[in-house]
Protein backbone atom coordinates (compact mmCIF):
# COMPACT_ATOMS: atom_id res chain seq x y z
CA UNK A 1 0.00 0.00 0.00
CA UNK A 2 2.90 2.32 0.83
CA UNK A 3 4.32 1.82 -2.64
CA UNK A 4 0.91 2.47 -4.27
CA UNK A 5 0.61 5.71 -2.31
CA UNK A 6 4.13 6.87 -3.15
CA UNK A 7 3.61 6.02 -6.84
CA UNK A 8 0.28 7.88 -6.89
CA UNK A 9 1.88 10.99 -5.41
CA UNK A 10 4.76 10.73 -7.89
CA UNK A 11 2.28 10.51 -10.78
CA UNK A 12 0.24 13.58 -9.72
CA UNK A 13 2.11 16.10 -11.92
CA UNK A 14 1.12 14.03 -14.95
CA UNK A 15 -2.50 13.55 -13.91
CA UNK A 16 -3.77 16.99 -14.88
CA UNK A 17 -1.81 17.00 -18.10
CA UNK A 18 -2.97 13.59 -19.25
CA UNK A 19 -6.59 14.22 -18.31
CA UNK A 20 -6.66 17.49 -20.26
CA UNK A 21 -4.56 16.38 -23.25
CA UNK A 22 -6.45 13.10 -23.34
CA UNK A 23 -9.70 15.07 -23.39
CA UNK A 24 -8.32 17.14 -26.26
CA UNK A 25 -7.49 13.95 -28.14
CA UNK A 26 -10.96 12.51 -27.47
CA UNK A 27 -12.65 15.66 -28.82
CA UNK A 28 -10.37 15.78 -31.87
CA UNK A 29 -11.02 12.11 -32.68
CA UNK A 30 -14.78 12.57 -32.24
CA UNK A 31 -14.68 15.62 -34.55
CA UNK A 32 -13.02 13.43 -37.20
CA UNK A 33 -15.68 10.72 -36.95
CA UNK A 34 -13.88 8.37 -34.53
CA UNK A 35 -16.00 7.80 -31.44
CA UNK A 36 -15.54 6.14 -28.07
CA UNK A 37 -14.40 2.61 -29.09
CA UNK A 38 -11.64 4.08 -31.30
CA UNK A 39 -10.49 6.58 -28.73
CA UNK A 40 -10.41 3.92 -26.04
CA UNK A 41 -8.54 1.41 -28.24
CA UNK A 42 -5.93 3.96 -29.31
CA UNK A 43 -5.23 5.22 -25.80
CA UNK A 44 -5.00 1.64 -24.55
CA UNK A 45 -2.91 0.11 -27.36
CA UNK A 46 -0.95 2.94 -29.01
CA UNK A 47 -0.51 5.10 -25.90
CA UNK A 48 1.66 7.78 -27.46
CA UNK A 49 0.21 11.27 -27.14
CA UNK A 50 1.52 13.10 -30.18
CA UNK A 51 1.25 10.01 -32.40
CA UNK A 52 -2.42 9.66 -31.49
CA UNK A 53 -3.10 13.28 -32.48
CA UNK A 54 -1.23 12.73 -35.76
CA UNK A 55 -2.87 9.31 -36.10
CA UNK A 56 -6.41 10.71 -36.14
CA UNK A 57 -5.48 12.61 -39.30
CA UNK A 58 -4.01 9.47 -40.87
CA UNK A 59 -7.10 7.39 -40.04
CA UNK A 60 -9.64 9.88 -41.36
CA UNK A 61 -7.56 10.42 -44.50
CA UNK A 62 -7.37 6.67 -45.14
CA UNK A 63 -3.57 6.60 -45.17
CA UNK A 64 -1.71 3.52 -46.43
CA UNK A 65 -0.10 1.04 -44.03
CA UNK A 66 3.36 2.10 -45.23
CA UNK A 67 2.65 5.78 -44.54
CA UNK A 68 1.47 4.90 -41.04
CA UNK A 69 4.59 2.77 -40.36
CA UNK A 70 6.96 5.54 -41.47
CA UNK A 71 5.08 8.31 -39.67
CA UNK A 72 4.96 6.32 -36.44
CA UNK A 73 8.70 5.68 -36.65
CA UNK A 74 9.38 9.38 -37.22
CA UNK A 75 7.05 10.78 -34.59
CA UNK A 76 7.95 8.16 -31.98
CA UNK A 77 11.66 7.64 -32.69
CA UNK A 78 12.49 9.65 -29.59
CA UNK A 79 11.02 6.82 -27.48
CA UNK A 80 13.95 4.71 -28.60
CA UNK A 81 16.17 7.12 -26.71
CA UNK A 82 13.98 7.07 -23.63
CA UNK A 83 14.42 3.29 -23.62
CA UNK A 84 18.17 3.63 -24.06
CA UNK A 85 18.28 6.11 -21.21
CA UNK A 86 16.21 3.83 -18.93
CA UNK A 87 18.01 0.67 -20.05
CA UNK A 88 20.01 0.29 -16.86
CA UNK A 89 16.95 0.79 -14.63
CA UNK A 90 14.58 -1.47 -16.57
CA UNK A 91 16.72 -4.37 -17.72
CA UNK A 92 16.34 -6.40 -14.51
CA UNK A 93 12.72 -5.48 -13.78
CA UNK A 94 11.46 -9.06 -14.21
CA UNK A 95 7.71 -9.43 -14.64
CA UNK A 96 7.22 -5.64 -14.63
CA UNK A 97 9.60 -5.19 -17.56
CA UNK A 98 7.18 -5.63 -20.52
CA UNK A 99 4.70 -3.05 -19.22
CA UNK A 100 7.46 -0.65 -18.11
CA UNK A 101 8.80 -0.69 -21.67
CA UNK A 102 5.32 -0.41 -23.22
CA UNK A 103 4.38 2.52 -20.99
CA UNK A 104 7.51 4.62 -21.50
CA UNK A 105 5.87 7.82 -22.82
CA UNK A 106 7.35 11.33 -22.71
CA UNK A 107 5.62 12.09 -19.43
CA UNK A 108 6.42 8.78 -17.73
CA UNK A 109 10.02 9.19 -18.83
CA UNK A 110 10.14 12.72 -17.42
CA UNK A 111 8.96 11.42 -14.02
CA UNK A 112 11.31 8.43 -13.87
CA UNK A 113 14.41 9.55 -15.78
CA UNK A 114 16.32 10.73 -12.71
CA UNK A 115 16.38 7.09 -11.60
CA UNK A 116 15.38 7.94 -8.04
CA UNK A 117 12.86 5.77 -6.21
CA UNK A 118 11.76 5.96 -2.56
CA UNK A 119 13.96 4.07 -0.10
CA UNK A 120 12.79 0.73 1.22
CA UNK A 121 10.50 0.00 -1.73
CA UNK A 122 10.84 -2.31 -4.72
CA UNK A 123 11.99 0.18 -7.40
CA UNK A 124 10.53 -1.91 -10.23
CA UNK A 125 7.09 -2.13 -8.62
CA UNK A 126 7.19 1.61 -7.88
CA UNK A 127 8.03 2.46 -11.51
CA UNK A 128 5.39 -0.01 -12.74
CA UNK A 129 2.71 1.66 -10.64
CA UNK A 130 3.71 5.17 -11.73
CA UNK A 131 3.49 4.00 -15.36
CA UNK A 132 0.11 2.36 -14.75
CA UNK A 133 -1.35 5.43 -13.00
CA UNK A 134 -0.20 7.58 -15.91
CA UNK A 135 -1.88 5.42 -18.54
CA UNK A 136 -5.10 5.28 -16.55
CA UNK A 137 -5.25 9.12 -16.58
CA UNK A 138 -4.62 9.12 -20.32
CA UNK A 139 -7.33 6.54 -21.05
CA UNK A 140 -9.80 8.26 -18.70
CA UNK A 141 -9.11 11.67 -20.26
CA UNK A 142 -9.63 10.45 -23.81
CA UNK A 143 -12.88 8.67 -22.89
CA UNK A 144 -14.15 11.88 -21.24
CA UNK A 145 -13.11 13.87 -24.32
CA UNK A 146 -14.94 11.51 -26.63
CA UNK A 147 -18.09 11.84 -24.53
CA UNK A 148 -17.66 15.63 -24.35
CA UNK A 149 -17.23 15.83 -28.13
CA UNK A 150 -20.82 14.78 -28.67
CA UNK A 151 -22.30 17.38 -26.32
CA UNK A 152 -20.07 20.44 -26.92
CA UNK A 153 -22.26 23.51 -27.59
CA UNK A 154 -19.61 25.13 -29.83
CA UNK A 155 -17.26 24.11 -32.63
CA UNK A 156 -14.02 22.59 -31.40
CA UNK A 157 -12.02 23.86 -34.38
CA UNK A 158 -8.58 24.89 -33.19
CA UNK A 159 -8.38 22.16 -30.53
CA UNK A 160 -5.39 20.81 -32.49
CA UNK A 161 -3.35 23.73 -31.16
CA UNK A 162 -3.20 21.89 -27.81
CA UNK A 163 -0.51 19.66 -29.36
CA UNK A 164 1.46 22.68 -30.59
CA UNK A 165 1.15 24.33 -27.19
CA UNK A 166 2.35 21.15 -25.48
CA UNK A 167 5.60 21.09 -27.45
CA UNK A 168 6.18 24.87 -27.21
CA UNK A 169 5.72 24.71 -23.43
CA UNK A 170 8.05 21.67 -23.13
CA UNK A 171 10.60 23.44 -25.31
CA UNK A 172 10.47 26.61 -23.18
CA UNK A 173 10.71 24.59 -19.96
CA UNK A 174 13.77 22.60 -20.99
CA UNK A 175 15.33 25.84 -22.31
CA UNK A 176 14.98 27.45 -18.86
CA UNK A 177 16.22 24.31 -17.10
CA UNK A 178 19.41 23.69 -19.12
CA UNK A 179 22.45 25.88 -19.69
CA UNK A 180 23.52 24.30 -22.96
CA UNK A 181 21.00 25.24 -25.65
CA UNK A 182 22.90 23.78 -28.60
CA UNK A 183 20.87 20.51 -28.84
CA UNK A 184 17.53 22.38 -28.66
CA UNK A 185 18.64 24.95 -31.25
CA UNK A 186 19.94 22.20 -33.53
CA UNK A 187 16.52 20.54 -33.48
CA UNK A 188 14.56 23.76 -34.00
CA UNK A 189 16.70 25.38 -36.71
CA UNK A 190 17.70 22.14 -38.46
CA UNK A 191 14.03 21.22 -38.86
CA UNK A 192 13.10 24.74 -40.00
CA UNK A 193 15.81 24.54 -42.66
CA UNK A 194 14.53 21.14 -43.86
CA UNK A 195 10.94 22.47 -43.94
CA UNK A 196 12.05 25.36 -46.17
CA UNK A 197 14.09 23.07 -48.43
CA UNK A 198 11.86 19.98 -48.65
CA UNK A 199 8.37 21.42 -47.98
CA UNK A 200 5.74 20.31 -45.43
CA UNK A 201 5.18 16.82 -46.90
CA UNK A 202 8.68 15.38 -46.93
CA UNK A 203 10.84 17.24 -44.42
CA UNK A 204 10.66 14.96 -41.37
CA UNK A 205 13.08 12.25 -42.52
CA UNK A 206 15.72 14.74 -43.75
CA UNK A 207 15.27 16.72 -40.51
CA UNK A 208 15.92 13.67 -38.32
CA UNK A 209 19.00 12.77 -40.36
CA UNK A 210 20.34 16.34 -40.22
CA UNK A 211 19.74 16.61 -36.44
CA UNK A 212 21.50 13.31 -35.76
CA UNK A 213 24.40 14.28 -38.02
CA UNK A 214 24.85 17.75 -36.46
CA UNK A 215 24.65 16.43 -32.89
CA UNK A 216 27.28 13.82 -33.81
CA UNK A 217 29.55 16.57 -35.14
CA UNK A 218 28.96 18.71 -32.01
CA UNK A 219 29.64 15.79 -29.66
CA UNK A 220 33.04 16.91 -28.29
CA UNK A 221 31.81 20.51 -27.80
CA UNK A 222 28.61 19.49 -26.01
CA UNK A 223 30.33 16.84 -23.86
CA UNK A 224 33.02 19.33 -22.81
CA UNK A 225 30.43 21.97 -21.87
CA UNK A 226 28.42 19.46 -19.84
CA UNK A 227 31.52 18.39 -17.89
CA UNK A 228 32.27 22.01 -17.03
CA UNK A 229 28.73 22.77 -15.88
CA UNK A 230 28.58 19.62 -13.78
CA UNK B 1 -12.89 5.28 -44.11
CA UNK B 2 -13.67 1.56 -43.77
CA UNK B 3 -13.70 0.23 -40.24
CA UNK B 4 -11.35 -2.65 -41.03
CA UNK B 5 -8.71 -0.41 -42.64
CA UNK B 6 -8.81 1.97 -39.67
CA UNK B 7 -8.48 -1.00 -37.30
CA UNK B 8 -5.42 -2.23 -39.21
CA UNK B 9 -3.86 1.26 -38.99
CA UNK B 10 -4.42 1.45 -35.22
CA UNK B 11 -2.78 -1.99 -34.86
CA UNK B 12 0.17 -0.84 -36.98
CA UNK B 13 0.65 2.32 -34.88
CA UNK B 14 0.53 0.21 -31.73
CA UNK B 15 3.04 -2.40 -32.97
CA UNK B 16 5.55 0.12 -34.35
CA UNK B 17 5.40 2.16 -31.13
CA UNK B 18 5.96 -0.96 -28.99
CA UNK B 19 8.82 -2.05 -31.25
CA UNK B 20 10.54 1.35 -30.94
CA UNK B 21 10.28 1.30 -27.15
CA UNK B 22 11.51 -2.31 -26.94
CA UNK B 23 14.29 -2.18 -29.53
CA UNK B 24 17.15 -1.10 -27.22
CA UNK B 25 16.27 -3.95 -24.86
CA UNK B 26 16.40 -6.45 -27.73
CA UNK B 27 19.62 -5.09 -29.26
CA UNK B 28 21.92 -3.95 -26.43
CA UNK B 29 22.23 -6.96 -24.19
CA UNK B 30 25.13 -5.64 -22.15
CA UNK B 31 26.29 -2.03 -21.88
CA UNK B 32 24.92 0.86 -23.93
CA UNK B 33 27.61 2.20 -26.29
CA UNK B 34 28.88 5.69 -25.29
CA UNK B 35 27.75 7.26 -28.54
CA UNK B 36 24.20 5.92 -28.14
CA UNK B 37 24.13 7.12 -24.52
CA UNK B 38 25.23 10.57 -25.71
CA UNK B 39 22.42 10.63 -28.30
CA UNK B 40 19.98 9.61 -25.59
CA UNK B 41 20.92 12.77 -23.68
CA UNK B 42 20.97 15.34 -26.49
CA UNK B 43 18.28 14.05 -28.86
CA UNK B 44 15.19 14.64 -26.66
CA UNK B 45 15.55 18.47 -26.53
CA UNK B 46 16.36 18.50 -30.25
CA UNK B 47 13.30 16.39 -31.08
CA UNK B 48 11.04 18.66 -29.01
CA UNK B 49 12.34 21.52 -31.19
CA UNK B 50 11.61 19.42 -34.26
CA UNK B 51 8.05 18.72 -33.11
CA UNK B 52 7.39 22.43 -32.53
CA UNK B 53 8.21 23.04 -36.21
CA UNK B 54 6.25 19.92 -37.21
CA UNK B 55 3.10 21.22 -35.48
CA UNK B 56 3.40 24.58 -37.22
CA UNK B 57 4.30 23.16 -40.64
CA UNK B 58 0.93 23.87 -42.27
CA UNK B 59 0.71 27.47 -41.06
CA UNK B 60 0.08 29.71 -44.07
CA UNK B 61 2.26 32.78 -43.70
CA UNK B 62 1.87 34.09 -47.27
CA UNK B 63 -1.93 34.50 -47.14
CA UNK B 64 -4.47 35.80 -44.58
CA UNK B 65 -4.34 35.53 -41.58
CA UNK B 66 -0.56 35.20 -42.14
CA UNK B 67 0.00 32.89 -39.18
CA UNK B 68 -0.93 35.66 -36.75
CA UNK B 69 -3.21 33.46 -34.55
CA UNK B 70 -0.40 30.88 -34.27
CA UNK B 71 2.19 33.57 -33.50
CA UNK B 72 0.10 35.26 -30.80
CA UNK B 73 -0.87 31.95 -29.16
CA UNK B 74 2.71 30.61 -29.31
CA UNK B 75 4.06 33.79 -27.69
CA UNK B 76 1.44 33.49 -24.97
CA UNK B 77 2.56 29.89 -24.28
CA UNK B 78 6.25 30.88 -24.08
CA UNK B 79 5.60 33.87 -21.79
CA UNK B 80 3.23 31.95 -19.50
CA UNK B 81 5.66 29.04 -19.28
CA UNK B 82 8.56 31.36 -18.42
CA UNK B 83 6.43 33.11 -15.81
CA UNK B 84 4.37 30.33 -14.16
CA UNK B 85 6.50 27.26 -15.07
CA UNK B 86 3.31 25.19 -15.34
CA UNK B 87 3.00 23.26 -18.62
CA UNK B 88 -0.71 22.66 -18.13
CA UNK B 89 -1.61 26.32 -17.59
CA UNK B 90 0.41 27.23 -20.69
CA UNK B 91 -1.29 24.59 -22.87
CA UNK B 92 -4.80 25.50 -21.71
CA UNK B 93 -4.32 29.24 -22.13
CA UNK B 94 -2.61 28.85 -25.51
CA UNK B 95 -5.32 26.53 -26.87
CA UNK B 96 -8.21 28.68 -25.63
CA UNK B 97 -6.48 31.77 -27.04
CA UNK B 98 -6.00 30.09 -30.44
CA UNK B 99 -9.58 28.79 -30.60
CA UNK B 100 -10.96 32.23 -29.66
CA UNK B 101 -8.78 33.95 -32.26
CA UNK B 102 -9.83 31.72 -35.17
CA UNK B 103 -13.50 31.78 -34.12
CA UNK B 104 -14.00 35.44 -33.37
CA UNK B 105 -11.12 37.51 -34.79
CA UNK B 106 -9.67 36.02 -37.98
Amino acid sequence: MKTVRAAFIKSLPVMGGYLILGTGFGILAWNNGYGLPWTFAMSLLVYAGSMQFVGVGLLSGGASVLTVILTTIMVNARHLFYSISMFGHYKDAGRYKPYLIFGLTDETYSLLCDGKTPEGMDPHRFRFLVSLFNQSYWVLGSVLGSLAGSVLPFSAAGIEFSMTALFIASFTEQWIETKDHLPALTGLLGTLLCLLVFGPEGFLIPAMCLITLLLTLFRSTISARRKVSE
Amino acid sequence: MSVSHSAVLVAVMSLVTILLRALPFLVFRKKTPDYIAYLGKVLPPAIIGMLVIYCLKDTKISSAPFGVPELISALLVVLLQAWKRNVLVSILAGTVCYMALIHFVF
